[in-house]
């Protein structure tokens, strides 16, 4: 076996160039590989596919669309650090998303992948909660938004890890590092800017009062994560809701901020997020995220 | 079209050369260097497998990797090489070996410290401010500070050096 053929130089670009192949790609970082290539792993026996799928869903759809959020903040972040933390934020979110869509491909046995569900679901199809769909009006609500989400997420996915699904608990087994990194930098801004002038206080303090009314939620289990806990897969949220708070309750404090008492933004007849009920502003989110899909069905680059 | 590995010496010669595979991102290391490479192995048909893990969950190199092991497999003689993905165990700054930090702090990033991991079972403590800085790579002082936890990469933060005044890149603990 001869080794002659290998490049002796170690330019990363060397195979784009030299390939002879059938190859998708045009550049450098186009053309998407299956994330889960060869990852192995059928449902576990009595949990059904759909169920599986629909959790997938949920845990994906939230960061998809976070995910989306965030990078809407590009070229718009106060400093060039900030962007840089967002943009690494988003993209462990959006990594997270693909493998959670792709599983769900798998799962239901439709073999979807995750453009087919990004792409071509309508919006209630999607299963994210509602927290992590509107649009900040500044920095502050931004990185508010982002303590409560990663907070929630972290300690869903820690306890995750132990799920009898192995490819979910691969999934967590990756994520969780991810998001303690977020859910730190989050926190460190959220008590700069409560515990910082009386302007960024009061714009902390308003941020607070209005995502309060959709974290409530975050903890009624859907009846699939119901089902799902049940058989030792999925994490029933309510079970997070102590960790929830208290994490929470510890950075308010250092940010001299009070969590409001509010009423949680009601749903359709008792159905939110998780069932498919989004607010207004997931709409407009959707509209852009699929425009380039739909004007373009099918298209490639 | 794929060509049967004959014997172990192939194997071993398969994953030397997927081993030298450079990190899009951070081409002075290795995929071997960084514990990218899980393991090269032949399947029942006597074809190549290789185990790929990525660092971060959007690792946007994952793609560029793959290609790149294939194409060169494929220059050295191995066709129809499989590449898989292993998510589990997660991919830690810990497998990082001793000769991908020199060459990582030679090239002025400051490797990874070692990863304290929390107890099982307890929730994941909250760390409010920085973490401790590393080392800095250009003049060795330890007097440095983290100026981001998230750099130019998914795997770098942004520290900089309180004696020589310079940035650096700090490939990051996770």
């Amino acid at each position: 076996m001869t080794t002659g053929g290998a490049p002796a130089d170690d330019n990363p670009y060397h195979s784009l160039t030299q390939e002879t192949d059938p190859d998708p790609r045009w550049a450098f970082g186009t053309g998407f590989s299956d994330p889960l290539a060869g990852v192995t792993g059928a449902v576990p026996d009595g949990v059904a596919g759909e169920d599986l799928a629909a959790y997938c869903l949920m845990l994906g759809d939230d960061a998809l669309v976070f995910s989306h959020r965030l990078q809407e903040w590009m070229t718009r972040a106060p400093e060039l650090e900030e962007e840089a933390a967002l943009a690494n934020v988003a993209l462990d979110l959006l990594g997270q998303a693909r493998l959670l869509l792709q599983r769900a491909g798998r799962a239901d046995g439709s073999d979807r992948s995750e453009d087919d569900y990004a792409f071509d679901r309508r919006e209630h199809e999607f299963r994210q909660v509602r927290l992590v769909e509107g649009a900040d009006p500044d920095f502050g609500a931004l990185v508010l938004r982002l303590l409560i989400f990663s907070t929630f997420r972290l300690a869903v996915l820690d306890r995750l890890r132990g799920s009898h699904d192995p490819v979910l608990s691969a999934i967590a087994g990756k994520a969780v590092p991810e998001l303690t990194y977020h859910r730190d930098y989050a926190a460190a801004w959220v008590i700069r800017l409560g515990d910082g002038t009386p302007l960024s206080h009061r714009r902390m303090t308003e941020a607070l009062a209005t995502i309060c009314p959709l974290v409530l939620q975050l903890f009624t289990a859907h009846p699939v994560e119901t089902r799902l806990a049940a058989a030792g897969v999925a994490v029933d949220p309510a079970e997070v809701r102590a960790e929830v708070d208290s994490v929470l309750r510890t950075v308010f404090e250092a940010a001299t901020l009070s969590a409001p008492v509010c009423q949680p933004l009601p749903g359709v007849v008792c159905r939110v997020g998780r069932s498919g009920v989004h607010t207004e502003a997931f709409g407009h989110l959707l509209a852009e995220l699929q425009s380039v899909a739909r004007a373009y069905p099918g298209a490639t680059w | 079209m794929s060509t049967p590995v004959a014997n172990t010496a192939d194997v071993t010669a398969a994953r030397r050369i997927a081993g030298q595979v450079p990190d899009p991102e951070l081409p002075m290391v290795t995929i071997g260097d960084l514990g990218i490479l899980r393991a090269v192995t032949v399947d029942e048909r006597r074809r190549l497998v290789v185990s790929l893990t990525p660092t971060y969950s959007g690792c946007p190199a994952m793609a560029e990797i793959f290609a790149d092991v294939v194409g060169r497999l494929r220059r050295a003689g191995f066709a129809g090489v499989t590449v898989r993905t292993v998510l589990q165990p997660a991919w830690s700054s810990d497998w990082i070996t001793a000769g991908g930090a020199r060459k990582l702090r030679a090239a002025g990033i400051a490797p990874p410290a070692r990863v304290t991991r929390h107890p099982a079972g307890q929730p994941i403590p909250l760390t409010l401010g920085l973490r401790r800085a590393a080392q800095c790579p250009r003049c060795g002082s330890t007097d440095t500070t983290v100026v981001s936890n998230f750099g130019a990469t998914s795997c770098t933060a942004l520290d900089r050096c309180r004696a020589c005044l310079e940035p650096f890149e700090h490939v990051k603990e996770i």
